[in-house]
Order: structure tokens, then C-alpha cells, then sequence
């Protein structure tokens, strides 16, 4: 065992319903060594770093396809992180949370394959029909890479949603998962954009954190699922029917936050919170 | 069935005419170039596609249907011979099968028609615009032959048209696209990048396309094996060396130093994948590949 190669990691990779070929890729080119080697030293970040914990994983479904739709907290991409990690650190039914990835990236050398290995692929509609086709599991951010720039002041309020993703949810009669990821905004507060230099790097945004340097606090984490959301219709739905759809999305996420806000003793908090099974024994 | 196959000396197509055969098909061909031990049951005629003497194959053999695989690539002729032939051969072929009765017309294309671009999704489905000859100029003949073989279906519908986008192949006969990319002991990939390529078995290539005429195809289909690996991977397996080179400097590697060449607009069929989805072909003909992308590669290293 070491950094990077984590025992539980590997024995959930191996547990995955996905289907390998000889070489360790699947039809997308996911690699099984490659998960292995990013999930490992993420699962330390989970454990140690960020302490995070995660309720209702039960309503990840075990296996066939779903959308965990979430909210964007901490600038760093530390959310989307940790809310894979704990997937795939679920014993009970580890599952793989594929994402769409920014175009930029997937023109980019060495960026491109790295991605592709972890099962990120270019984000483009035929992409998440095509890997929800094959029962997998997509991770959408439907507030865009606006809700990752939040600032501190505006913590856990949600913006705009788009309304893709439910479009998609209804032509491939896949559930949503709605999913609150708590602790970000405190593990890096964006205090301030420092825009003339995102202008000049190309980014959406460069923040400003008390800890000046883009790496989060150790403060602790929690992500929290909420049932699995059924819609009726085939995608070709009117806009306000779409909309309803997406605020009832919009209003779980809510409540999951409001909850997961509430259940923390303070908000800068070091210490992991118990998981749901610690807190039922005395 | 009577069938006429074009370019009938090449690599597949021998094959081809040799599972028609057996399968108690009377076989005919055309080729510019010989068969010096053509089988017994093939009619072989050494003729020019775009020939009287290839008319006459029609007009006096009428053959039920046509199988055209006379279509040549950049790695053997120049610019000008090849649209004469992709393009003017191709036209020629059409309109004998309209003149002369044939009922059933497969093309017999190649699945890098839909190009390889950084933004194009994995498993590209029929309706998709192959869109190869904008940024790899050395392939828009093949796009436009392959265009026009489509168009056929509206051109006459009488004339059952198939046209099939075939991905690469691997295989004993070491011909092919592929094949020749890995011709050398070194293979150059790019730095930083490693495509997924989808690569099926010679032998599996020949039953699809036998399997094409055999089921009477109408439309236009991609035709695939197994899943794809990535390029690193088949370097791996074949038992090539992989040598990555930066991007820049590639252009001026390749053809030298012991690398195969390759044309500078085709470095992005080295970046990026094209992948195709042959749902619609297999759910037409049944079609089962019998290897594996693993035997056909090791098979490949070791014949």
C-alpha cells in the first residue's frame, strides 16, 4: 500500500459494474490503473484532509444510470473531488461518477488522455447520452464554472440552474440524485477575483483565499444525497414544464444544504462529523 | 448470386472472394493490378475500372451485384490519379449498375471519413457529416467518393446501395492502413496525446463485408469489431515501440529516422479518435466478431 495505491480504492475499482477489456479500458477508454492511481492519494484528501463524510449513499443507485446533480462549493474543484471519492469509497456499492469536461482541457496535451482515463469525457450531449446509454453515472454542476466563483460572502446560495441536464434526465429516463456538498466555501473562502489576471491566464476566474494559496483549509467536509428524483416526459417537454422540473431539483438541493448547514456545530469546523451508521451506536 | 468485385486484388478483397466462393457464389473481378493464383470459381479480368474493358464485364457477365473496393489511398498515388480514380471510378461503377441491371451495389469506404477532431464525440453514428477532407485534405477524395456512393440511394432506388464505413483492420496479410502505421519497429505517437483506435480482425472485416452482400444492405453503415484501445496499447501489443514526439517537431520526424510516413495534415488522426458505433450494422446483419482486440493484435505481432 501507499500514495498511490490505496487497498480500498483498488478493491472497489475491481467491484465497479463496469466492463474491462483485457488491457484494463472500457469501451471509453476508462482505466482501471489510472483510476487506481488518482483515486488513491484522493481517498487520503477524503480520510484525513478534508475528514469528509457522506449520508445517503444508499440512494446512489448500485448499479444502471443516474445524474448526481450538485452544487459548486470552493473554487478548487476540491467539491467534485471528494464527492467522487466518496462514491467510490462507498463498500456497500462502489460506483464510478463520470464528468464532462471543459473543452479547453480536452485540447490540451497530456490533459486529454488523463481525463479520458478517468472516465471525464468532452462535454458534449452525445458524450452523456452515450454513457448514460451504457448505465453509467454523470456528475453535473448544472450552476456552471459561475457557481465554482463564488464568493464567501454568497456561500451555499445557488445560482442560475441550467435546464440541460433535466432535458437529458427525461429522453434517457435516468434518475436525478440531488447532492449537497457542504464545507467547500469554508475550506476556501473566495474573498476576491482578482480579474485582470484570470483575463490573462484564460481562466473563469482566479481567487483570493485567506490561506493565499490554491490549496483548501483542512477544514472538515460533508456530502449528502437525497432520493432519487423520477420525472415524466421524453425531453421534448415545453420550457415550463422543464423549469418546474428543475426547481424541484433546485428546491432538494436546498433542503439538503439548509439541512447539512444546520447539522454543524460550527461552520469552521476540524473535526469529521460521524457518519450516519457511528451516530445509531451509543 | 453473381458479384462483381472491384479492386479484387487487394488485400480484403481477396479475402472476400474467397468467402463468396465458398459460400457457392460466382465470383468476378476486376483489378489493374494481377492475381497471379487466382482461385478456381473467380473470374479474373485485368482491366481499369474507368475502362471499356470493365464496361464490358458488365455488359456481357451482368452480374447480380458489385462489391467495390478499387479505391486507392495517399500512401500510394498522387493527388490527381486518386480523384480519377475514388471519384471517377466510383461515378463510372454507379451508373453500369443502373445501365446494366445490377440490383445490389456495396462501397466498401473507411471510417476515418468522419475526421478527427478534438470536439467530435466518441462513437460516431451514420447520420454524423464525415467531415475528414476539412482538415486532412489528402482524404476528401474518399469523403466525396463516399458521399456519392450515398447518393446513389436517392440517384436510383432501384439499385440496393450499401455503403460501408469500415474501421481499421489487422491482419496475416499485413495490408491496411493500420498495418502500415505499424510497419516499422518504431511507431510515432504524439506527446501528450493517445487516441483511442478501433481496430477489427482481417478475417472479421472480409465476413462483414461478405455479410453485407449476402443480407441484401440498403443504406449507409459503420462496420467495427471489438472495442477500442487506446494507440499506446496497440504500439504494446503488437510489439512496437511507442516514441512520443512533441508536436512541433513531428512533421519533420515522420518518413525518417525509421518512422513510416505519414502527411502532415494527418497528425490529427494521431491526437484524436475516431470511434464508430455499428449498432445499425449489426442489428441489419447479425454480425459477431470472432476476435478480440487482444488476439488480433498479438496475431498480428506474432504471424
Amino acid at each position: 500500500m501507499s500514495l498511490f495505491d490505496d487497498a480500498q480504492v483498488r478493491r472497489n475499482v475491481d467491484r465497479l459494474p463496469i466492463e474491462f477489456d483485457d488491457y484494463g479500458f472500457d469501451r471509453f477508454g476508462l482505466s482501471k490503473k489510472a483510476l487506481i492511481r488518482a483515486y488513491s492519494p484522493s481517498a487520503q484528501m477524503y480520510r484525513r484532509y478534508l475528514k469528509v463524510t457522506a449520508f445517503g449513499l444508499e440512494n446512489v443507485p448500485a448499479e444502471g444510470r443516474g445524474l448526481i446533480i450538485s452544487n459548486h462549493s470552493g473554487g478548487l474543484g476540491a467539491d467534485a473531488a471528494m464527492i467522487l471519492t466518496s462514491l467510490m469509497l462507498n463498500d456497500e456499492a462502489p460506483r464510478l461518477g463520470q464528468g464532462m469536461a471543459e473543452y479547453f482541457l480536452t485540447r490540451s496535451p497530456f490533459a486529454r488522455p488523463l481525463l479520458r482515463q478517468l472516465g471525464h469525457l468532452t462535454g458534449l450531449p452525445e458524450h452523456a447520452e452515450q454513457l448514460l446509454r451504457d448505465e453509467r453515472l454523470l456528475l453535473v454542476f448544472p450552476e456552471g464554472a459561475r457557481g465554482a466563483g463564488k464568493l464567501y460572502k454568497d456561500r451555499y446560495k445557488l445560482l442560475r440552474f441550467g435546464t440541460g441536464f433535466i432535458r437529458l434526465a427525461l429522453k434517457m429516463k435516468a434518475p436525478v440524485i440531488p447532492c449537497a456538498f457542504i464545507g467547500g466555501e469554508e475550506s476556501f473562502p473566495q474573498l476576491y477575483h482578482v480579474k485582470w489576471l484570470a483575463k490573462l491566464v484564460k481562466g473563469p476566474f482566479v481567487p483570493i483565499a485567506p490561506q493565499l494559496v490554491l490549496f483548501p483549509l483542512p477544514v472538515a467536509c460533508q456530502v449528502y444525497y437525497g432520493e432519487p428524483m423520477h420525472f415524466d416526459g421524453d425531453g421534448s417537454e415545453p420550457d415550463h414544464v422543464i423549469q418546474q422540473y428543475v426547481d424541484d431539483v433546485r428546491h432538494s438541493m436546498e433542503r439538503l444544504i439548509s439541512v447539512g448547514l444546520d447539522a454543524r456545530p460550527q461552520s469552521f469546523m476540524f473535526e469529521r462529523m460521524p457518519g450516519p451508521r457511528e451516530e445509531k451506536t451509543p | 448470386m453473381k458479384i462483381l468485385i472491384t479492386g479484387i486484388s487487394g488485400t480484403l478483397a481477396r479475402g472476400v472472394a474467397y468467402r463468396l466462393t465458398r459460400r457457392g457464389h460466382k465470383v468476378i473481378g476486376i483489378d489493374r493490378r494481377p492475381w497471379p493464383d487466382v482461385p478456381d470459381g473467380v473470374e479474373m479480368h485485368q482491366a481499369d475500372i474507368r475502362k471499356r474493358p470493365a464496361e464490358d464485364v458488365f455488359r456481357i457477365s451482368k452480374p447480380d451485384a458489385l462489391v467495390h473496393m478499387a479505391t486507392v489511398t495517399h500512401f500510394t498515388t498522387e493527388t490527381e490519379e486518386r480523384y480519377r480514380i475514388n471519384l471517377g471510378g466510383t461515378r463510372k461503377l454507379f451508373e453500369y449498375c443502373h445501365e446494366y441491371g445490377v440490383k445490389q451495389a456495396v462501397f466498401v469506404g473507411r471510417h476515418t471519413v468522419y475526421g478527427a477532431t478534438p470536439d467530435s464525440p466518441l462513437y460516431h453514428t451514420e447520420d454524423e457529416p464525415p467531415l475528414a477532407g476539412a482538415a486532412f485534405k489528402e482524404l476528401a477524395d474518399l469523403v466525396a467518393a463516399d458521399l456519392y456512393a450515398g447518393s446513389a440511394l436517392w440517384r436510383w432506388p432501384e439499385l440496393n446501395t450499401a455503403v460501408l464505413r469500415l474501421c481499421y483492420f489487422l491482419g496475416p496479410s499485413r495490408g491496411g492502413t493500420l498495418a502500415g502505421f505499424l510497419s516499422k519497429d518504431k511507431v510515432p505517437l504524439v506527446l501528450g496525446f493517445d487516441p483511442l483506435y478501433q481496430l477489427m480482425h482481417e478475417w472479421d472485416a472480409e465476413e462483414a463485408i461478405t455479410l453485407a452482400v449476402e443480407n441484401q444492405l440498403r443504406g449507409v453503415f459503420n462496420v467495427s469489431g471489438p472495442p477500442p484501445v487506446p494507440l499506446s496499447t496497440v504500439c504494446q501489443a503488437t510489439g512496437k515501440r511507442a516514441v512520443r514526439i512533441p508536436e512541433p517537431v513531428y512533421p519533420a520526424l515522420v518518413g525518417r529516422f525509421g518512422f513510416p510516413y505519414l502527411p502532415p495534415s494527418a497528425i490529427a488522426h494521431v491526437k484524436y479518435p475516431i470511434v464508430i458505433d455499428n449498432g445499425a450494422f449489426v442489428e441489419a446483419t447479425g454480425f459477431e466478431p470472432r476476435y478480440t482486440a487482444k488476439q488480433t493484435m498479438e496475431g498480428f505481432r506474432w504471424n
